[in-house]
């Protein structure tokens, strides 16, 4: 059965046939105005690099190169972007399996990002996690966590840290539409809630969870209809711009920061590709994906460059070459990169190094 | 030397670490105001105040992943679970969080934190409300799990526990947190792996822990009534386990009975024979014994519930048994 009926409100407009259309122009206009060519362009080759990384990540998977479960964030980039731009020194993401964008967003190096999926020692975490469990402390993604919504709590946890120590640090807990109605959501919510503490949890309502748009499994259309329930503020709105959801993220770290008031953002958003790798998204029509794409915000970010400010295609078309050639050496880079020692499996599972007795059954082999 | 009961020299190791270390603090339901479900928490919140003596709604999901959350900020969580039927609500929390976070991150995040409350069957509380979860905790990588008996093992290892850098099951007893002993004023800690010797025989190993010990005394009296001496070994933590200690005296007595509670399939009590076999094969006299729950849900009935549990009878049955005296 099909399902394609999935866009919520407010759906995207545009006539799919002829996307440079008048209303399409004064709505970019309307959008852009104000934003100066270098932030948009900065906007323009920060998703980019997200965009050109995960491509090239899907072509490796195809290869064989990469194994397990692979989730792109090819249209969602926006989020990962304007993330990165709200949040101060020390501010923490985390987020789910589909996580490579903020990664790249946050600044981790895209080798390390690479030699990760290829199951590599020199991968963001070893070599152990893979792409669904990406973490890198040192720039402020703090996961990575593939049980649907069982990091709710944990981020709350975070922000409690942050309410006990006074560190006055923010943390912005991302987790997807098919995340709410599961038991953890909840009672993290009631527990930040409860005790004011300073975190945003977004959902990204990119319209599935997997083959299943929400509306077959939330009784409200609204997300954020919850956020009274919790006692937290709340904004909903749709994924367009890097600009503007920078803003409207901002003001909500800000009360986070500020007030110690969480806040419940839907992002109405939408990818492009499957779920993973091996979803080939029957369940929607092109139709419906292509309807979706005139407001891709990648899209209309290199509009706004091409037909607001006049950045020649020369000089696009060279940025776009560097940042697929900055990603090919990163997927050369894991492709060569050497696989974890055996003994590199002991690593990390206790803090003071594996304990085991003389049973040969219960003791790994090699272990010291 | 001061006699205190298990829940005061728990309360005590609380109080003494949460006085030298400002990062532990202690959060579950009733935990404050309330003085802990069993009085565990006495004082706690007069002493430390609401910041740190943290009452929390009925969401043992929510609290178990904040002291997760915390304790990866270098916080030092100790979890009340009221008791520990209820973490079965958060065992993803601790199988998938705080298990795997340490090696899942490559060693970016740690989990130094403790879960503690009763465990085990209590008297009369039906099938949900007594249950053993050693057996699900040990299996998991990542993980310490400690089951106390005394006042002076409660006190030593729970300090041991929250000064650990991993995530630490600290398992009490409900019917326990009366029983009395020996706690010394001094400090003291009682490090992780260290069987003790609850009392020396020569003639059949009982292993044991928790709530079990007290029936496995029971049962080596019994037994000495009728000249079989029983070495007990109370193995007071199951990950690491001290392998050395049953092996040493399985190879004395050349017999072992395990006594525990939790059912006997796929538990520690089936773990502590294939290590015995495997370690000892050419040394036993005799097959290795369990006495632990009947293979059945725990009924609420006084005498159904009486003829599941492992009673100093059952126990003393399997030692005749292991000794050919019957
Ligand atoms: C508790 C749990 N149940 C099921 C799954 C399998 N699963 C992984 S992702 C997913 C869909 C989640 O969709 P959504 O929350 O909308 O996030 P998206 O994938 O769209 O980013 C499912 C069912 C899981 N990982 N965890
Ligand atoms: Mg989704």
């Amino acid at each position: 059965m099909n399902q394609s009926e999935a866009a919520p409100d407010p759906a995207p407009q545009g006539d799919t046939d002829n996307a440079v259309d008048a209303a399409y122009e004064a709505k970019l206009r309307a959008d852009y105005d104000g934003q100066s060519r270098d932030d948009v362009l900065r906007d323009y080759r920060e998703m980019l690099r997200i965009r050109r990384f995960e491509e090239a990540a899907a072509r490796a998977y195809t290869r064989g190169k990469i194994s397990g479960f692979l989730h792109l964030y090819i249209g969602q980039e926006a989020i990962a972007i304007a993330t990165q731009q709200v949040m101060e020194p020390g501010d923490r993401v985390v987020s789910t399996y589909r996580t490579h964008g903020f990664a790249i967003a946050l600044g981790s190096d895209p080798k390390a990002c690479a030699a990760e999926l290829f199951g590599k020692a020199a991968g963001l975490v070893g070599g152990v996690g893979g792409s669904m469990h990406f973490f890198d402390k040192a720039r402020g993604l703090w996961g990575g966590y593939a049980i649907v919504g069982n990091h709710i709590p944990v981020a709350a946890g975070h922000a409690f840290a942050s309410q006990y120590t006074g560190d006055g640090r923010v943390t912005l807990c991302f987790m997807g539409d098919g995340a709410v109605g599961i038991g953890p959501v909840h009672e993290g919510m009631t527990m930040a809630g409860i005790m004011k503490l300073p975190i945003v949890f977004v959902v990204e309502n990119n319209q599935y969870s997997m083959g299943t748009p929400l509306k077959r499994t939330l009784p409200v259309e609204d997300i954020t209809a919850r956020a009274a329930g919790y006692g937290f503020a709340s904004d909903r709105f749709h994924v367009t711009s890097v600009q503007e959801t920078r803003r409207r993220l901002g003001e909500a770290v800000e009360r986070a920061r500020k007030d110690g008031k969480p806040t419940l953002v839907e992002l109405i958003t939408y990818r492009f590709r499957g779920h993973s790798m091996s979803d080939p998204a029957k369940y929607r029509q092109k139709e419906e994906v292509d309807r979706w794409r005139l407001n891709d915000p990648l899209e209309r970010t290199l509009m706004a460059l091409k037909l607001i400010h006049k950045v020649p295609e020369a000089e696009l078309d060279a940025d776009d070459e560097t940042i697929v050639a900055e990603m090919d050496a990163a997927y050369e880079f894991a492709d060569k990169a050497p696989v974890p020692q055996p003994a590199a499996r002991f690593d990390n599972v206790m803090a003071e190094g594996p304990y085991y007795g003389d049973s040969a059954t219960t003791r790994p082999a090699g272990v010291e | 030397m001061p006699i205190l009961q298990i829940r005061q020299a728990i309360r005590d190791a609380m109080k003494e670490e949460m006085e030298r270390d400002e990062r532990v603090f202690l959060m579950g339901e009733e935990v404050g105001y309330y003085n802990g479900a069993y009085k565990c928490s006495e004082g706690l919140l007069d002493q430390f105040g609401a910041k740190r003596v943290i009452d929390t709604p009925i969401t043992e999901t929510g609290f178990a992943g904040i002291g997760i959350g915390a304790a990866m900020c270098g916080l030092r969580p100790i979890i009340e679970f009221m008791t520990f039927n209820f973490s079965a609500v958060a065992f993803d929390q601790i199988l998938n969080n705080a298990a795997k976070l340490r090696h899942m991150t490559h060693g970016q995040f740690g989990v130094p934190m403790v879960f503690r409350g009763p465990n085990g069957a209590a008297h009369m509380l039906g099938s949900t409300h007594s249950q053993a979860f050693e057996h699900f905790y040990a299996h998991i990588p990542g993980l310490k799990v400690v089951a106390v008996a005394t006042p002076y093992d409660a006190k030593g290892l729970l300090k041991t526990a929250i000064r650990d850098e991993n995530p630490v099951l600290f398992l009490e007893s409900e019917l326990m947190y009366s029983v009395k002993g020996e706690v010394p004023e001094e400090e003291y800690l009682i490090p992780f792996g260290q069987a003790d010797i609850k009392r020396p025989g020569d003639a059949v190993t009982v292993i044991t822990w928790g709530q079990g010990v007290p029936v496995a005394l029971k049962a080596a009296d019994l037994a000495a009534a009728e000249d079989i001496s029983c070495e007990v070994i109370d193995l007071r933590s199951l990950r690491p386990m001290d392998e050395a200690a049953i092996i040493k005296s399985v190879k004395k007595t050349n017999r072992a009975v395990i006594v525990y509670h939790g059912w006997p399939n796929g538990g520690v009590g089936g773990d502590i024979i294939a290590r015995i076999q495997e370690l000892a094969f050419d040394d036993l006299d005799a097959p290795v014994l369990r006495v632990c729950y009947e293979d059945l849900p725990m009924p609420y009935a006084e005498n159904l519930e009486n003829l599941i549990l492992p009673s100093p009878e059952r126990a003393l049955e399997a030692v005749r048994r292991v000794a050919y005296k019957r």
